[in-house]
């Protein structure tokens, strides 16, 4: 017989002879210890960090506004004024100072990506538990639950996610709500799918039969043996949808979808609004992408982590 | 396995069902004053956006016009763009080709160098092909695909001149049109100039929108392949002599293929919303930046045929891989 992952230990023999503080909390304290010795992680926890603390304190970085474009009168449309002694990162294509923009482009790009996230994973592992759960474990009308929340969720997945997000941000009009939640539906689909085919995978295994053979209850097989050991790869997925999202709310931008108020500073829009003068001035659509990608690399790098230490599976 | 498929054929009939309706109503609410205000543009007067409003049927209740567009969808008519007059149909055909060449050049690049590259990694987990590859993968998936594409072409096209940097075939080339797909014409007809050329041209588009998907085929390989080492049988295969390439083709990818074959599958609506703006940055007329079009100017009769015909798409795609999953690993094929 294979070892039958992490949570086949905790049968009730085992239970009894472990001291009882190590009990509940030994997988996320090990998680954490891990965590701490990983550079990657915290690499991460830098990123967001420094990105956290950029998008709150913005107002005292700079002594300037976003989205005035107080400076307007130095833009010409051949040429936007670089870097200078006022304006260290020059202005950009709207005549506001680069800096203020990215600085306060921070505050979307985290209200956006966290909150679009949350709404995804939640609604979508929701839905996985459910289809994955009921699928594994409930027998025939079990296969019904499954069959009937993923038609649901087919439905979702049968469009596109940038066009699920467009179209969802089209209707509840332009506001940071309806972007949110945009971004969020489209990312439903993946998560349930990808909970549920790793739940109904897990729940073939001998470690499930154990479980049933023991005469546990169906719902606790679901949430304490199949859930811990399927999770890992919606883990890892919402990790990669946090940094997904931000790319979305860029994506929404670029398609005239995105914030609608111009004075709220964007790194999508600010890209967009580069694309222009992109041969003969890189540094406007430059310094926003870079913006884009560190943040995304920094959650992506995080929750990589996170999900090594929380399967010891995949520790080296 | 063909009542599995005929199963699966019905239930996306409710499916296109509910997404019809909900299109209808999404696509109706679109902020704006609907298609007759950017058609008519700066000679609109509320006149006109009316008579073409009563021409059209938008002002009747919304569950007539509905069912007005499903019979007629029924009688096999897909209507008309309100914007430029042509048969919807006509148009998603004739763009299809641009999309998909496009969209299948991109996950071929997302497959062909993901797959090895997520082996290599997990076989040499920790150690320096590791650490490049998984940072690779990282700075791929963190990477907007429009940045990507501007970057690729400022740099490649712009800079070192060395791939064009718009449209799918250099403009007055002398290719003949058989199948719409630029590089299958080119060897169909042997004008091998023209399929190069469009080759060079598919180049930068490929790879910008394949970034994201070789990154997630990558890290999933790698994820998965680790797994499959350190199983039993690969131990097993490795120490009663077989090569090392027996046991990885064999043993360990055929294995790991199971999670790696759903990503893929996952990836194709990821590479249609890419799609959208690759073919918008590097001048594609494809179904993608004609979309585009179509939302910002509240073509209705297009965006609800597009998106029905994407999704009809998507799903049969869907359908092919489970049947392929099924095909990898025997105990899913039992189960259903």
């Amino acid at each position: 017989m294979t070892p039958a992952g992490p949570s086949a230990g905790d049968d009730a023999l085992d239970l009894v002879a472990t001291p009882a503080d190590e009990r509940g909390t030994s997988l996320w304290r090990g998680a954490f210890r891990r965590l701490r010795r990983n550079p990657s992680a915290i690499i991460g926890a830098a990123i967001m960090l420094v990105f956290v603390l950029v998008a709150i304190f913005a107002p005292l970085l700079t002594s300037f506004r976003p989205g005035t474009g107080e400076f307007f009168g130095q833009v010409t449309p051949s040429s936007v004024p670089g870097p200078s002694q006022e304006h260290w990162l020059g202005l950009d294509t709207g005549g506001s100072d680069m800096w203020t923009q990215l600085l306060y482009g921070a505050r979307q790009s985290l209200v956006y990506g966290v909150a679009s996230t949350l709404v995804g994973l939640t609604a979508g592992a929701a839905l996985g538990v459910l289809a994955g759960g009921f699928g594994a474990v409930g027998g025939r009308v079990g296969g019904w639950v499954d069959t009937a929340v993923m038609r649901v969720v087919d439905i979702l997945l049968s469009i596109p996610s940038l066009l699920l997000a467009v179209s969802i941000a089209a209707i509840i009009t332009q506001d940071s709500l309806a972007i949110i939640i945009a971004i969020g539906a489209a990312q439903v689909p993946i998560f349930a799918r990808l909970l549920r085919s790793s739940m109904l995978a897990q729940g073939k295994s001998d470690y499930v039969l154990a479980a049933g053979a023991l005469g546990f209850r169906k719902r606790r097989i679901v949430m304490s043996h199949i859930l811990p050991n399927a999770i890992g790869p919606t883990i890892v997925q919402a990790t990669l949808n946090l940094a997904t999202a931000t790319l979305e709310v860029a994506a929404l931008s670029y398609l005239g979808l995105g914030p609608d108020d111009p004075r709220v500073a964007e790194w999508g829009r600010m890209l967009v609004n580069a694309q222009s003068r992109f041969d003969a001035d890189p540094r406007l659509a430059i310094l926003p992408g870079i913006c884009i990608v560190v943040t995304a690399l920094g959650f992506t790098l995080f929750g990589e982590a996170l999900r090594e230490s929380l399967d010891p599976r995949s520790r080296r | 396995m063909i009542r599995f498929v005929l199963r699966r054929l019905a239930l996306m009939v409710p499916v296109l069902l509910g997404l019809s309706i909900l299109l209808f109503i999404w696509v109706r609410s679109l902020p704006g004053e609907g298609p007759a205000r950017s058609l008519l543009g700066t000679r609109a007067t509320p006149e006109r956006i009316e008579a073409i409003n009563e021409q059209y049927g938008f002002n009747d209740p919304l569950l007539e016009q509905y069912l007005r567009y499903v019979g007629s969808l029924l009688r096999g008519d897909f209507l008309s763009s309100i914007r430029d007059g042509k048969p919807v149909l006509d148009t998603f055909f004739d763009k299809l080709p641009v999309t998909v060449e496009l969209s299948l050049a991109a996950l071929l690049f997302a497959i062909v160098v993901g797959i090895p590259l997520g082996y290599v990694a997990a076989r040499y987990q920790g150690r320096a092909p590791d650490t490049a590859v998984v940072s690779g993968s990282l700075l791929g998936v963190a990477t907007p695909v429009f940045f990507l594409a501007l970057l690729l072409k400022l740099v490649f096209a712009n800079w070192l001149g060395w791939l064009p940097a718009t449209f799918r075939q250099t403009p007055g080339i002398d290719a003949t049109q058989v199948t719409g797909f630029a590089v299958l014409d080119g060897l169909l007809t042997r004008e091998y100039d023209a399929a190069w050329d469009a080759v060079l041209h598919l180049l930068l588009p490929a790879i910008a929108l394949g970034t994201i998907p070789l990154a997630i085929i990558v890290r999933i390989t790698r994820a998965s392949v680790a797994e499959v080492l350190q199983e039993d049988y690969v131990r097993t295969a490795e120490s009663k002599g077989l090569r090392r390439r027996t046991v990885a083709r064999r043993h360990v990818l055929r294995n790991a293929m199971l999670p790696v074959s759903t990503t893929i599958g996952l990836q194709v609506g990821l590479l249609f919303s890419g799609a959208v703006l690759t073919e918008t940055v590097f001048s594609f007329q494809g179904i993608g930046s004609y979309l585009f079009q179509a939302i910002s100017q509240r073509d209705y009769p297009v965006l609800q045929g597009y998106i029905i015909f994407i999704a009809i798409m998507y799903s049969l795609i869907n359908l092919v891989v489970d049947l392929l999953y099924g095909v990898i690993d025997p105990r899913v094929r039992v189960s259903t």
